[in-house]
């Protein structure tokens, strides 16, 4: 026997009490790592976008679209290096579960803006010079079976086809590679021009937003205000940001994510804590004369209360990375599905890390009182209890 | 030799405003291999007195030297390691830990050496043989009867070697027969391993089995019989 076998024995002295414990601590640590996983999701996509280029918006609503005629006027101004547009496709493909962002786009003025994205010369020539070509990430690929050659059935509904009619079919000529990070830009993409001689004649010309990359980002927010400037007074005004912070205010519309998460998250680890310190202490109470016997046989105050912290620290330790554990199993079987979404749906090392921190210091917050209490326990008072 | 030595022993409670006097002008030498038998009504000071040369309390005032060592003025931790060395603890009601094994409650008092774990496993291997009890070594405590968990009791405090056995009421919760067994065993201890015992009793014939037998009454120790 050693010492670490007589604290784990004590652990387990009430099964069933401890188990219960146990699984109260684990789903805590679940919740933890996977809504953090959920807020880091979204912080990614913030981290990716670049401060190199600007995203021009309709001023009053996203959902107002802006004519393509706004490219060539941007594109003269001085201290634009490149420019290309996008546009929210909406569409299910086959029913509302299958969720990914569309985007119609002009193929290589999009990757040449997304460097990082990574395409071959033979996928973006295919779909360059494919009138209903599209390209998905590989992950998408993946996820929906899609083979190259594949015809992809989208039904529009926020964009009709100039005959009335709902479907559109995409052929598949090529994937891309997002790294991991695309956030929001991990999409569905196809060719511009076929979207836009398709669909109703009324609604043709329009994007739903201009991507600009600037020559110096140290003038971005300059060039963000004169573009703003330039159409103040159009029919369609503009408002202009960095694309890092369109996506913060995209993901502020959502709701300020990380709040929300850090207030679920307080609630119940203080339910937890108040959960685990009321067993502790109803554990120390029941085993004083016990306490006594070890300090009688020779272990000192600071041991017995270590002994007590152990179980503690090991308590919660145990439950934090059964709770993490298990949250890792559910992202690698739920990442794929909301990949498209995500971006990346993983948990990061720091999750992970942080995790175990906060189930060793809960651990210690839990056991510091029952290990004082036993740290003072006189042996004559004890040993008659 | 003396091995036990208490001079001028005063020991008070107080609870409150309220003052009560345990022990009173105790002055006490016990030999070396002695086995000596502590007498008294209830309430007469026999445990405090008991405590007090285990090193589990303090007296209000006077000397305790156990063994050479003076106990007065030592502090927690190295009265912790003194106990660990010298003083063996049986109890009335055995107070083992009910989650660990027979095996497992002999080792304790073990996992304060810097013993091996071949070499602890070795000692308890022995001691749980002086008692009778070697088949029973994977047993928990509330798979033993009274006299068993005694014994496994017994042979945690002979298991890290100490000169001195405290006893408080061994057989307070036992059957006449089981009681002899013990007092039998504690007697082997006492004559064969040169165990000094000090042992807590009310009942005569548990007293019997001692060398000498010492009364105490209202904290004072009022008679001595050899």
């Amino acid at each position: 026997m050693n010492k670490f076998s007589l604290i784990w024995s004590n652990l387990f002295r009430r099964k069933v009490r401890t188990f219960l414990i146990l699984f109260s601590v684990l789903v805590a640590f679940l919740l933890f790592a996977l809504l953090r996983t959920v807020a880091g999701a979204f912080e990614v996509g913030i981290d990716f976008a670049g401060v190199d280029r600007l995203n021009v918006s309709p001023k009053y609503s996203i959902i107002d679209p802006l004519p393509i005629t706004h490219l060539n006027e941007i594109d003269r101004l001085e201290g634009v290096a490149s420019i290309t547009h996008q546009t929210w496709f909406g569409g299910t493909y086959q029913g509302l579960n299958n969720f990914f962002p569309k985007f119609p786009v002009n193929p290589r003025a999009y990757f040449a803006m997304y460097s990082e994205f990574e395409i071959s010369d033979v996928h973006l020539e295919a779909f360059a010079n494919s009138r209903t070509g599209a390209v998905v990430p590989e992950s998408m690929a993946r996820q929906y079976d899609w083979q190259v050659g594949d015809r992809i059935p989208i039904e529009g509904d926020i964009w009709l086809m100039a005959d009335g009619g709902k479907l559109w079919e995409f052929d598949l000529v090529g994937t891309y590679t997002t790294g991991g990070e695309a956030g929001l830009s991990s999409a569905f993409l196809f060719n511009y021009d076929y979207f836009d001689e398709a669909r109703v004649e009324q609604t043709q010309g329009l994007v739903g937003w201009f991507t600009v990359k600037v020559a110096n980002p140290d003038e971005a927010a300059a060039l963000a205000a004169e573009i703003d400037a330039l159409f103040e007074n159009s029919m369609n005004p503009t408002r202009s940001a960095t694309e890092a912070e369109f996506t913060r205010q995209f993901a502020s519309q959502v709701g300020d994510i990380g709040l929300m998460m850090n207030g679920i998250l307080s609630a119940v680890f203080f339910t937890i804590l108040l959960l685990t310190a009321n067993t502790m202490m109803q554990t120390f109470r029941e085993r004083i004369p016990e306490l006594a016997v070890l300090k009688t046989v020779g272990f000192t105050d600071v041991a017995v209360s270590l002994l007590i912290m152990s179980e503690s620290i090991l308590l919660c330790a145990l439950g934090g990375a059964l709770g993490i554990g298990l949250a890792i199993l559910v992202s690698d079987a739920i990442g794929p599905q909301v990949e498209a979404f995500f971006g990346t749906f993983r948990l990061s090392t720091a999750t992970i890390g942080t995790g175990m921190a906060i189930a060793v210091l809960l651990g210690i917050v839990v056991g510091l009182f029952p290990a004082l209490s036993a740290n003072r326990l006189q042996i004559v008072d004890a040993l008659r209890k | 030799m003396a091995i036990v030595s208490l001079k001028g022993i005063d020991k008070v409670y107080t609870k409150g405003r309220e003052t009560v006097e345990v022990l009173e002008g105790i002055d006490l030498e016990i030999d070396e291999g002695d086995f000596v038998a502590l007498m008294g009504p209830s309430g007469s000071g026999k445990t405090t007195l008991l405590n007090l040369i285990g090193g589990i309390d303090q007296p209000t005032r006077g000397s305790v030297v156990v063994g050479g060592q003076q106990l007065v003025g030592l502090s927690s931790n190295k009265l912790a390691k003194w106990r660990s060395e010298n003083i063996g603890f049986i109890f009335q009601s055995y107070n083992l830990l009910p989650v660990l094994t027979a095996q497992r409650n002999v080792a304790l008092p073990l996992l304060l050496t810097k013993l091996s774990a071949a070499q602890r496993r070795r000692r308890t291997e022995v001691a749980l043989q002086i008692v009778g009890l070697e088949d029973r070594a994977k047993h928990k405590p509330g798979e033993l009867s009274g006299g068993q968990q005694q014994r496994v009791a017994i042979a945690r405090a002979i298991v890290a070697d100490p000169a001195v056995l405290i006893c408080d009421e061994p057989t307070g919760d036992l059957d006449r027969d089981t009681a002899n067994e013990i007092l039998d065993l504690l007697e082997i201890l006492n004559k064969d391993y040169g165990k000094t015992i000090i042992m807590v009793t009310h009942d005569p014939k548990a007293a019997s089995h001692a060398h000498h037998i010492l009364e105490l009454d209202k904290g004072q120790l009022v008679k001595q019989v050899a």
